[in-house]
């Protein structure tokens, strides 16, 4: 495998607020490779998203300070960077991708102003050039007629068209990462494949690592190379797509593979759920943070934070049940 | 690559230009842009074409209008013409108007920027001052720097926009405040944008709607404040001024209405223009106004 472009490693992020501190990422680890793609899920509030703002290093501070671990992008660790450094890396090296194409989009200035700004940002171009270079960009996210929909305002397009502006000014810097914050949660079924199939082009064609952010369990199984299980702020669950849904260790990534509703499935029959919320992250406990909600805890889960076990190559969950299948050597 | 469907795309127009058609078919906003063109071109082109200068003495005084057909608006207290001063008058008065409007959108957006965008402590610092400001009585304020300096017509906008800036600084804090928070703003961060380039590129021009409407009350709400000034004989006596005219020929207001009366109605007129043209922004920047 090569050298990754993206290296999180035992990342901590604590909030500080009046009810107490809030471990929102807790000792998270994953990474990426030159066009891969991995894809980060779990219940909302989970820290999928905080994950992806402290990699921008845009989470909201105060209350929000990067408590531990690093962050190394090609061998930088953006958690010591300057502001000043880390404002050329974003959009430039690394880009984001927001859920909302509807209010992403800065409602006075047309799409084709927009996409030049962004370039102008970290590209030393005259107005005339960043803007021809809107458009080819709005011609490389498959907008028809881009000449024409640059000089459009955001309101005159519908939602995938807006989403592909976005795409286009993330793209528009060559970033060797992107991050998609649930892209496609705000738009059509059917645009939302045209989006997924976009970003798998993408990166193909460009070699931009991708990090999706997503619900979309379908979409995951069809491009994401690796998957980040995430669970209160912890990664419980990763490795190879594949493997992880083919078979998944932890009961919460069961769960959640489980409760997709299938074709196939007796109408009648109810969506299996997983019961209970997601715990206030103020208030965990020191076992696993799933163990309240488990079908298979035990005594020993609520005592103390599961290990991550590796249970096949590069694919490993934390759960203390998984243990005994660690084959010694 | 799935491309979607070919739509046609109507014509790009931009905010501003939907404001327009909106202004344009207010009736009562047009009437007031008309009443401002009109006043801005007695002003401007009044001078060339009535070549009196509004100090001389040219007849006798408090010749009525329309009794003398050289002076159609009939001659002051002094036997000055009444029509070379409202022309002489109204470059005055629309001067200081526009130039404490523009003093005090400066000061107000600049301070309401900041202090909403930064919040917390750059917030409480610029919004004490800001309270400092606005608990002064305008009036007595005005008075006391346009007495303490000398009362030129620059001291005069100076003052108005002095004690006019805290409201206009609340509502850009308030504006600044709404948009920062909003997804685009973030997107921007994102993609590298600085504070400054956010502030000033991002956020001043989402915000700008209702400060363009506050500014042009503004207008109208200094050429009130210069005519009060001047009625009290504080603003510079060597420039002929509306308020000017009415100060100085208040006590003949009984024997001789039109010394007065005239240029009273020069401000009505120009003040009500503003606030038509104000109003016709407003409803012209409402979004509820549009259909869509």
């Amino acid at each position: 495998m090569t050298e990754p472009v993206l290296d999180i490693r035992n990342l901590k992020v604590d909030f500080t607020t009046r009810r107490g501190v809030a471990h929102v990422l807790d000792d998270v680890s994953f990474s990426v490779a030159p066009g891969e793609l991995l894809a980060i899920v779990g219940e909302s509030g989970c820290g999928k998203s905080m994950t992806a703002l402290s990699v921008l290093g845009l989470i909201p501070s105060p209350p929000g300070k990067v408590v531990g671990g690093s962050i190394l992008f090609q061998g930088r660790d953006l958690t010591k960077l300057r502001q000043s450094e880390m404002r050329k890396i974003r959009g430039g090296d690394i880009a984001m991708i927001f859920q909302e194409p509807m209010t992403s989009l800065n409602p006075v200035f047309t799409c084709g102003e927009q996409i030049a700004e962004a370039v102008r940002l970290h590209q030393k171009v005259s107005p005339r050039a960043a803007l021809a270079r809107a458009v080819d960009m709005l011609r490389a996210v498959g907008i028809p007629e881009p000449e024409l929909r640059a000089r459009a305002y955001p309101h005159q397009l519908s939602g995938g068209m807006r989403q592909r502006v976005m795409i286009a000014m993330a793209l528009s810097c060559e970033p060797k990462l992107l991050i998609a914050d649930e892209p496609t949660t705000a738009l059509d079924v059917t645009v939302q494949a045209q989006i997924f199939g976009l970003l798998d082009e993408l990166r193909q064609k460009t070699g931009t690592a991708i990090v999706l952010i997503t619900h979309d369990m379908g979409a995951v199984a069809e491009m994401a190379d690796k998957v980040a299980v995430m669970y209160a702020g912890r990664v419980i669950e990763r490795g190879p797509a594949d493997a992880v849904l083919d078979d998944p260790g932890h009961p919460y990534t069961r769960g959640l593979l489980a409760s997709i509703p299938r074709v196939d499935a007796d109408p009648d029959a109810d969506l299996p759920e997983i019961p209970g919320i997601v715990p206030a992250l103020t208030d965990l406990g020191r076992g696993c943070a799933f163990a309240p909600r488990c079908p298979l805890a035990v005594d020993a889960c609520h005592a103390a934070q599961p290990r991550h076990v590796a249970l096949s190559g590069d694919h490993s969950a934390a759960c203390i049940q998984l243990e005994p299948r660690e084959v010694p050597a | 690559m799935t491309a979607p469907a070919r739509t046609t795309v109507p014509a790009a127009r931009g905010p501003m230009a939907e404001a327009w058609d909106i202004f344009r078919r207010s009736p009562s906003a047009m009437l007031g842009l008309a009443l401002l063109i009109l006043v801005m071109a007695m002003t401007f082109a009044g001078p060339h074409i009535y070549q009196v200068d509004p100090f001389e003495i040219v007849w006798a005084p408090l010749t009525p209008p329309g009794e003398e057909a050289t002076i159609p608006l009939g001659t002051d207290n002094l036997g000055r013409d009444i029509l070379a001063g409202l022309i002489a008058g109204g470059r005055a008065t629309l001067a200081v108007g526009f130039a404490a409007a523009a003093i005090t959108m400066l000061i107000g957006v600049l301070i309401g920027a900041y202090a909403g965008f930064y919040g917390g402590l750059v917030d409480d610092m610029l919004m004490r001052v800001t309270e400092f400001f606005q608990v002064l009585p305008p009036l007595l304020f005005a008075m006391v720097v346009v007495t303490l300096f000398q009362p030129t017509l620059v001291n005069v906008a100076l003052a108005i926009g002095i004690v006019s800036w805290p409201q206009t600084a609340r509502l850009t804090r308030s504006e600044f405040r709404r948009i920062r928070t909003l997804e685009y703003v973030s997107a921007m961060r994102a993609i590298g944008a600085g504070d400054g380039n956010i502030i000033w590129r991002v956020i001043l021009p989402n915000a700008l709607p209702p400060l363009i409407v506050s500014a042009t009350l503004t207008i109208g709400m200094a050429i009130l404040f210069e005519a009060g000034l001047s009625f009290l004989g504080l603003s510079d006596p060597n420039v002929m001024s509306w308020g000017l005219m009415i100060g100085s020929g208040r006590e003949y207001l009984l024997d001789a209405w039109w010394v007065v009366t005239l240029p009273g109605a020069m401000i009505f007129l120009t003040v009500l223009g503003v606030s038509l043209v104000g109003d016709g922004l407003n409803d012209a920047f409402n979004p509820r106004m549009r259909e869509r």
